[in-house]
């Protein structure tokens, strides 16, 4: 009866998940979801049967084993799922397995049993609902009930043969209690079930991070490695896309102004419409303000602008716009831009994603300017900033988004003269590499601006002058003598550095500026 | 009308649900002067299962006299099964009534 070939997927429809279970899960099998106490089992369980009702129109039972189905009901309202009016239309169908109140556990048992009962409620609600999707919530909560084993072992292998029977794919939960050592409690479940996912919510660097894992997949191509995911308020279960997405089939040719005529030249006649440019400097370099120039070039167009600060206030940011002559007010009120001030510490980085996420979706922006991130870095590791910094552009990227992120400079110059953020080097997951950077000389301070890369254009290798004043920033002529810019610590030199030459600025990253800097 | 009622759940014809039965008719007759036993498959009577909030069969419900008392298994330990389920001893040691 069952025919032999290869095992076909179910797309789960969780946002995210699909993508790295290679498609989705093996259709008509059963799949073990493990995890801590809070890790989101049940919100996974509940999504499972949700997603399959709202996205292809499959019908689900759901088997709670530990929290009523009233529990659940609200759990599922807090996702914004109305479970009742499923139940209501036979879509979703309970079979309340939770204890009965005044059950004693473990519960008493005088001589022979089995799941007989159980196995006949879910199998009558599948039969009488047509689901094709169950979820089993927790397993590990029925076997701490009856403790005896080798009866729950024998009885889990009747329910998972069952389920095959009818054809549903099944996930079950059950609870672990470390997050890196077993698989279950009870280290039952894991030899019945082919499949494993393991749901993890540990405690790093002061921070909560959630991660998806698939464990085992009976063969199957799947993505490997533990997958940042947060419960959001407005999307649910969501697994963090980490350039795992389907990228846009061609690159644009399209280039879109960065609000100032003189950066536009430097970077070869703009940025392209699908570009992620990266803009470092120090504090009060210019960073904002070139943020908000590239911001206003949507102004006088049908383009609109995200501008995402985790700096400043709104008031603030808009004050800071008009002593550079840039008037937010009007383009706010002609709705060309959309100013979203956040604290760091408001939230998670997967959060911030979220609502950035959020934010796009609802005012579908054709530019984004993120200023600065190097504020994430106060509340986050290095990894989770890497981690953010890459959905962040997985995101743009797929919906050709021309972006601008700004980031603080360290002073470090990693090798290469790249810029960097916390240690990590933004300029591999940005096409377009812009420095800001303040220059010495005897008796003043002035500011420089070099395009480092512009992939796929012929960029400006010059080291040129800025001015500020309150009509904005002024690109002017190459800085004759200038050595050092990468590193962070540019003077003036009594020689010029390079010889004037096309590939001169090639090759001064290559001179190891930052240690001759550093020595001298 | 009976003192001790019970509803015995078992799923299908097994010998698992005939022991059950026969057990729990056992442990009446021998203990009890009046009882009623109803017996509800739960392999033909899905719907009865999921109202009782059944899981294990076979199960057994004491209905009355209150309070309702639940036993899951076989009963084939008989004392233990009368301890759990409330039973008094054995009717037939206790002497005329």
């Amino acid at each position: 009866m069952t025919a032999r070939g290869p095992i076909e997927r179910l797309p789960t429809g969780i946002s995210g998940f699909d993508d790295i279970a290679a498609g989705g899960l093996p259709l008509g099998r059963p799949t073990l979801v493990t995890g801590t106490t809070g890790s989101g089992k049940t919100c996974f369980a509940i999504e499972f049967l949700a997603r399959g009702i709202v996205l292809f129109g499959q019908p689900g039972v759901f088997v709670t084993a530990e929290e009523t189905a009233d529990s659940v009901r609200s759990s599922a309202a807090s996702l914004g799922f109305d479970i009742e009016q499923w139940e209501r239309e036979g879509r979703w169908a309970f079979v309340d397995a939770s204890p009965i109140e005044g059950e004693e556990e473990p519960i008493r048992t005088v001589g022979a049993y089995d799941f007989g009962a159980l196995m006949a409620r879910i199998d009558h609600a599948i039969r009488r609902s047509g689901a094709r999707r169950v979820s089993f919530d927790s397993f590990s909560s029925i076997i701490g009930r009856f403790t005896d084993l080798g009866v729950m072992r024998r009885e889990l292998v009747r329910i998972v043969a069952g389920m095959k029977s009818l054809g549903v794919t099944l996930i079950l939960t059950s609870e672990r209690t470390e997050e890196y050592d077993g698989i279950s409690r009870y280290g039952v479940e894991e030899f019945v079930l082919d499949n494993v996912i393991v749901l993890r919510n540990v405690l790093r660097d002061g921070r909560r991070r959630r991660t998806v894992e698939i464990v085992k997949f009976r063969g199957l191509p799947h993505r490997t490695g533990e997958w940042l995911f947060t419960i959001d308020s407005r999307e649910g279960f969501v697994v963090i896309p980490l350039g795992v997405a389907h990228p846009p089939a061609h690159a644009s040719t399209v280039r879109v102004s960065t609000g100032n005529a003189g950066l536009d030249q430097m970077v070869g006649g703009g940025l392209f419409k699908d570009a992620i440019a990266l803009l470092t400097g120090p504090a009060g370099v210019g960073k904002t303000l070139t943020g908000l120039s590239f911001a206003c070039g949507a102004a006088g167009t049908d383009e609109r602008c995200l501008y995402c600060t985790f700096d400043e206030t709104h008031d603030q940011l808009v004050r800071d716009a008009a002593s550079w002559g840039l008037h937010l007010g009007a383009m706010e009120a002609a709705d060309r831009l959309l100013v979203k001030a956040d604290y760091p510490e408001s939230a998670s980085p997967e959060d911030h994603f979220m609502h950035l996420r959020h934010a796009v979706a609802d005012y579908a922006p054709s530019r984004i300017v993120i200023d600065t991130l190097s504020s994430l870095e106060r509340v986050v590791s290095t990894q989770s900033l890497l981690d953010f910094v890459i959905a962040l552009t997985t995101m743009v990227r797929e919906k050709e988004i021309t972006t601008l992120i700004t980031a603080a400079y360290t002073g470090q110059a990693p090798q290469g003269g790249q810029p960097s953020s916390g240690g990590i080097d933004l300029a591999r997951v940005t096409d377009v590499t812009i420095m800001l950077r303040y220059v010495e000389r005897i008796g003043d301070i002035q500011r420089a601006i070099a395009v480092l890369q512009a992939r796929g254009s012929d960029h400006d290798h010059a080291i040129r002058q800025v001015t500020v004043d309150d009509a904005g920033m002024h690109i002017g002529d190459p800085l004759p003598r200038v050595a050092h810019v990468l590193s962070g610590s540019a003077a003036l030199t009594e020689q010029p550095p390079w010889p004037a030459g096309p590939d001169a600025a090639v090759r001064e990253p290559d001179a190891g500026g930052g240690d001759q800097a550093g020595a001298s | 009308m009976a003192d001790y009622s019970f509803r015995l759940y078992v799923a299908g014809r097994t010998a698992r649900s005939q022991a059950a039965e026969s057990n729990l008719r056992l442990l009446c007759e021998a203990r009890l002067a009046r009882h009623a036993i109803e017996i509800i498959d739960v392999a033909e009577r899905p719907d009865q299962a999921e109202e009782a909030r059944i899981l294990a069969t076979p199960t057994v419900i004491r209905l009355t006299p209150a309070p309702q008392l639940r036993v899951i298994g076989d009963l084939s330990d008989h004392e233990r099964a009368a301890a759990v389920l409330g039973l008094p001893s054995a009717v037939l040691e206790e002497g005329p009534r």
